[in-house]
């Protein structure tokens, strides 16, 4: 594989020398084992501190939303197509944005190491190509990469950015095939009742943090509506009830706006599986609309305007 | 204080016992996560853990806890009182460095005009039996912040895994009227209290992440405007982990749940949160989240220090371990010592 790393150095000194961009986002080596951090670059001499590996999942697309200077982001498919929808949603000029497409062969999910090594703590670790090599007291292990990816990166389409201004090295081929969406059908097959019993269990976990939605990229509201409190629209206890209106509610919000990058699934510290709910949307989104969020700079995401043709069959 | 002996086998039974008498908070575990549970007949305590998910500070100070009830009739308020829980309690098997968060938090909710009964109601009910911690992770840093793997602070009981069987360590007089409890308990042996002496000092050498904390408070008295809170803040995402997640974070909000026929609530809350401090107004003082980040390191790091006398942390690490873009308030720290010594 190309030495991307290096790549992204070269366009990064040239974009912020050349004054195209004002700060380049990207990533720097984490505090942590199997952990890059996002890094903020504004002048031509530090790009060396950027990385590029199987590690780099946070989304840097929730970094330009509110930004006033011209930035150029380190985007991944799934970044690329969520700055394509804030754009569409007119959160900042297109033209304040350059976006350096990046081929994305998925990022590794922490959580499934851990599972695998148990109570074993990783203190050092090389992510290759196809390997992440683990060491730690006592043990040494070679972990084939494509076994510890995260969900949404094994279901992902769009692993070469699909709207860029500069593309970084080469393509790499697209997955085609497998079902997308084989993982909603087992949320498909339940009832109505087991369906809601089965989300009243996964969110019964939820501690309210809001890391999913303050690292979603499409959470941009200025004031959220969990967060009204003249008057409250919502309870904020950590009462199930309170608990599932705010997951619905934001689930409703993101439809067919989510790319399903999984942003919000790794950073939920209680393991809820947040992803499954927004898979199944984004299935919908596709089976009514035949769209896609995030490839188009035209198309509006479906709820957010009206069409003559839109089905009606709600109205009876 | 007193050394006492038990079996590795006799500990479920130990456990067992202790809940026919008192509400037990213990590690459970499910699926992947370990977190402070009531035990009852449907789960059990687990004590191979690194360190709970979420520190068990809701054990006294849970993330929501109502009041009292109210009914507003037509000329009149009808309010029902709902007292703190009155149960007798054990918390069992917390690690050394959450152990220590409940001196801090004791001198928080006990101090001022108003003290907080709710808090110190259960805690006062509670015997909190430690765990010590022969396996520390590369992001723990207990002992920087006064801690040790095998500190007593904050308990009144501590259990030692030395290997082959645990030994039971009696801190306060609750703890010793909890091991009376036990009198087939035998009393260790010299060989056994050596052994848990020498795993301490083992442990203590594992912590190995170490951050300078000293002059930290006086620095910080000088670096209310400074530039560096224009750096940190920058990749933080606002989100509650580090907040939620931490064994001191305590504070709050009271909320009126619905308008005529309610009740009034005491939630988490978290400096992180665009909201918080939110006044009526629609005025916000800590408008970014560069003054929330700023919140949060003072208070932990300035504002205790200086009501307290103490630093509002622990060294758990949990902040470290779970932010999802890896900022690593040990790093602040350092950024903090480094700052002025320039």
């Amino acid at each position: 594989m190309e030495d991307l790393e290096n790549l992204i150095r070269e366009i990064a000194k040239k974009l912020l020398s050349e004054k195209k961009v004002d700060l380049i986002i990207g990533y720097e080596q984490g505090t942590l084992p199997l952990h890059t951090t996002p890094c903020f670059v504004d002048k031509a001499e530090d790009v060396k501190k950027l990385v590029w590996n199987a590690s780099c999942d946070a989304n840097l697309s929730k970094y330009v939303v509110d930004r006033k200077e011209k930035v150029g982001v380190i985007a991944k498919g799934c970044d690329a197509r969520l700055i394509a929808v804030c754009a569409i949603e007119k959160q900042f000029p297109r033209e304040n944005v350059v976006i350096i497409g990046i081929p994305c062969l998925g990022v590794v999910d922490r959580k499934k190491i851990e599972t695998k090594l148990g109570d074993r703590e990783v203190l050092e670790a090389i992510v290759e190509d196809e390997q992440i090599k683990v060491k730690g007291e006592g043990f040494e292990l070679v972990l084939q990469k494509n076994d510890f990816l995260c969900d949404s990166c094994l279901t992902c389409r769009h692993r070469n950015s699909p709207i860029y201004d500069v593309f970084v090295g080469k393509k790499v081929p697209e997955v085609k095939g497998a079902n997308e969406f084989a993982e909603v059908s087992s949320l498909e097959s339940k009832s109505a009742e087991e369906r809601w019993k089965h989300f009243k269990e996964e969110l019964s976990k939820c501690i309210r943090c809001y890391a999913c939605r303050n690292v979603c990229p499409l959470c941009y509201c200025k004031m959220c509506f969990v967060d009204q409190t003249m008057p409250a629209w919502f309870g904020k206890t950590n009462d199930l009830s309170d608990t599932m209106i705010y997951h619905i509610v934001r689930a409703f919000h993101v439809a067919g706006r989510c790319v399903d990058c999984g942003a919000c699934s790794r950073a939920c510290p209680m393991d809820i599986n947040l992803r499954e709910l927004m898979k199944k949307t984004e299935k919908i989104m596709k089976e009514r609309y035949s769209y896609e969020a995030g490839v188009s700079l035209k198309e509006v995401p479906p709820l957010g305007e009206f069409k003559m043709e839109d089905s009606q069959e709600f109205i009876k | 204080m007193k050394w006492k002996v038990l079996e590795k086998s006799e500990l479920p039974a130990l456990v067992a016992k202790l809940t026919e008498e008192y509400e037990v908070f213990a590690p459970v575990k499910e699926k992947n996560i370990v977190s402070f549970e009531r035990l009852s007949s449907e789960n059990q305590a687990y004590l191979d853990f690194w360190n709970t998910k979420k520190p068990p500070k809701d054990v006294f100070f849970p993330q929501t806890e109502t009041l009292f009830t109210y009914r507003i009739a037509e000329k009149d308020v009808e309010i029902v009182e709902i007292p703190a829980a009155k149960g007798k309690r054990v918390l069992f098997g917390v690690r050394p460095c959450d152990a220590r968060s409940f001196v801090l938090l004791n001198k928080f909710f006990s101090s001022g005009e108003h003290k907080d009964v709710y808090y110190l109601e259960k805690r006062r009910n509670t015997t909190i039996f430690g765990l010590a911690c022969t396996s520390p992770r590369s992001t723990c840093f207990c002992t920087s912040l006064g801690g040790s793997p095998f500190g007593k602070d904050g308990m009144d009981l501590l259990l030692q895994d030395i290997n082959d069987k645990y030994l039971i360590e009696t801190i306060t007089e609750k703890g010793e009227e909890l091991v009376e409890k036990f009198p087939s308990l035998k009393d260790a042996e010299k060989a056994d209290v050596e052994r848990a002496k020498k795993l301490s000092e083992d442990a203590e050498t594992a912590v190995k992440s170490k951050v300078s904390v000293k002059d930290v408070s006086e620095k910080l008295d000088r670096m209310f405007e400074d530039p560096l809170w224009d750096q940190i803040y920058q990749k933080c995402l606002g989100c509650g982990i580090c907040t939620f997640l931490c064994p001191t974070c305590c504070c709050f909000d009271i909320l009126d749940e619905e308008t005529v026929e309610g009740k009034r609530v005491k939630i988490w809350d978290s400096c992180q949160f665009s909201c918080f401090t939110l006044h009526g107004s629609g005025h916000n003082p800590r408008s970014s989240g560069k003054e929330r980040m700023r919140q949060r390191i003072m208070h932990k790091f300035n504002y205790f220090v200086n009501d307290f006398s103490e630093i509002f942390c622990v060294g758990c690490g949990r902040c470290v371990q779970e932010c999802p873009v890896n900022l690593d308030i040990r790093e602040i720290i350092g950024a903090i010592s480094a700052r002025q010594a320039e």
